[in-house]
């Protein structure tokens, strides 16, 4: 139970939430900030991330791209990997995306399955739930976790980017689809959103190294955008997109990119900002000054 | 569906196997092209690389820039009131031009595809400094990106050794059945 230090009353504390957690290549190798505030997020609202035990990458756009059998068996491992009755947790869309979208593949394929089985040496797991970090705001409530939400982001006008991860492929078209979370959420919070009709527009992913041009008028695009709608920074959901807008934008003095966990764990008073914002290209800390959200 | 060139039946089907995608559903309405955040970097818009192989113009889809230049972001086949999922399409039409050996018209996107495999299968992870590393050595393009480059290594955005999976016997056994 929590108290308010305020009131005296007692907070109802829920149960611990336990997932097992598939980080990606992305946050684990170069999200590093994103992982470490998405963690102590987690930590702070009574969930318990596992990592999955030997993981490998998910195949990410490259094996899809070029070999049909590679992109299929990638995800298969990791699939094979869950322990039985824990919830697989994906913070990356591509790598959600890639995963349930193979697992319910081997679901509905009787002949695959048995190749999956003949194969992993696992029982296909019928009942393994995968979710992405937004279905974690269906299960838990912020407000049981923060004394006064409104107060903690407040006047802080975000320009929201999803990037492609709300755009789901006929396969996964019954899927929950998470469109408009991240407004909510941070509108809970006491951020003042900034409408700029750009945040489901795809920032060009392998194109950034590939084809930098077509990436840089993609990311140029969005960020002008959002800070013609006046917002003070954009936040992402994906450490990919993240990495995208910050390295191709070329326009002059952008607004920062934040991680949608940096801000809920800001929320959350974790003080670990100096461990993340060392690690952005463009610096937020002078505008989070300026709003007051942090001192040092 | 409409039935014009020879070999259309030939190409079509085998895609539709590969992609396990009905295309000839399409009725060219255009959603998808009107959607396609890099519909400026393709020489054809991804409805009518859906339109040639309805007219059985095989090499032409094969050899056309869309097929590398679609990233696969969705934001089409979630449009699509067909609901077709063109970029699945468009890995069965890649899969088919390095298949029959036709020339890549994006090589760029190929070798940066095919670096990115050779660390997974190396590591079992991706390993973003060595893709970067080996994918501009090859194009003999070191300098473009290497302010870029330096500024990610001092903001620590590019780790220096790779994150690697312990069984490799099991990743080898993914590389080995292709």
């Amino acid at each position: 139970m929590k108290k308010s230090s305020k009131t005296g009353e007692i907070y109802y504390k829920p149960p611990k939430l336990k997932y097992s957690f598939f980080p990606g290549c992305s946050l684990k190798a170069s999200g590093h900030e994103n992982t470490m505030s998405l963690m102590k997020f987690c930590d702070r609202v009574n969930i318990e991330l596992k990592e999955l035990e030997d993981w490998n990458c998910c195949g990410s756009s490259s094996a899809h791209s070029i070999n049909h059998s590679i992109a299929e068996n990638l995800p298969m491992r990791n699939i094979s990997l869950v322990p039985k009755g824990v919830p697989l947790l994906i913070a990356c869309p591509s790598c959600l995306l890639r995963m349930k979208s193979m697992y319910l593949k081997i679901k509905g394929d009787e002949a695959l399955k048995q190749e999956y089985e003949n194969r992993w040496g696992q029982p296909f797991d019928e009942e393994l739930e995968i979710i992405h970090f937004f279905e974690i705001f269906s299960r838990i409530r912020l407000e049981d976790y923060i004394e006064n939400p409104r107060g903690k982001l407040k006047n802080l006008k975000v320009a929201v980017y999803y990037g492609c991860m709300l755009s789901m492929p006929p396969d996964l078209k019954d899927e929950k689809s998470y469109y408009g979370i991240m407004e909510k959420t941070l509108s809970k919070l006491g951020a003042e959103i900034a409408p700029y009709g750009y945040g489901m527009r795809c920032c060009g992913t392998y194109l950034s190294a590939a084809k930098p041009q077509i990436a840089q008028t993609v990311v140029n695009e969005i960020v002008s955008r959002a800070m013609e709608a006046g917002a003070e920074c954009l936040v992402t959901a994906c450490s990919m997109c993240h990495l995208n807008l910050e390295i191709r934008c070329t326009i002059k003095n952008p607004i920062p990119t934040l991680h949608f966990s940096e801000l809920l764990s800001m929320a959350l008073d974790v003080k670990d900002q100096k461990k993340w914002f060392p690690r952005h290209i463009v610096d937020p800390v002078p505008m989070l000054k300026k709003r007051g959200l942090i001192t040092s | 569906m409409i039935k014009l060139g020879q070999n259309q039946d030939d190409l079509a089907d085998e895609i539709k196997a590969l992609s396990g995608i009905n295309f000839s559903a399409c009725f060219h309405c255009r959603t998808c092209t009107n959607a396609c955040p890099f519909l400026e970097g393709m020489d054809y818009a991804p409805n009518k690389i859906i339109r040639l192989i309805q007219f059985g113009q095989e090499e032409t889809a094969l050899k056309s820039s869309t097929i590398w230049v679609c990233v696969g972001c969705n934001t089409c086949s979630s449009c699509c009131p067909m609901a077709i999922d063109i970029p699945a399409i468009m890995d069965g039409l890649r899969h088919k031009a390095i298949e029959k050996g036709i020339k890549i018209a994006e090589p760029d996107i190929l070798s940066f595809h095919t670096e990115v495999l050779n660390t997974v299968k190396k590591y079992g992870r991706t390993h973003k400094l060595e893709i970067m590393m080996r994918y501009k050595l090859k194009k003999l393009d070191l300098l473009s990106d290497m302010g870029m480059g330096l500024n990610m290594l001092k903001k620590r955005k590019l780790d220096l050794t790779p994150s690697k999976v312990k069984d490799k016997k099991a990743i080898e056994k993914i590389f080995k059945d292709r």
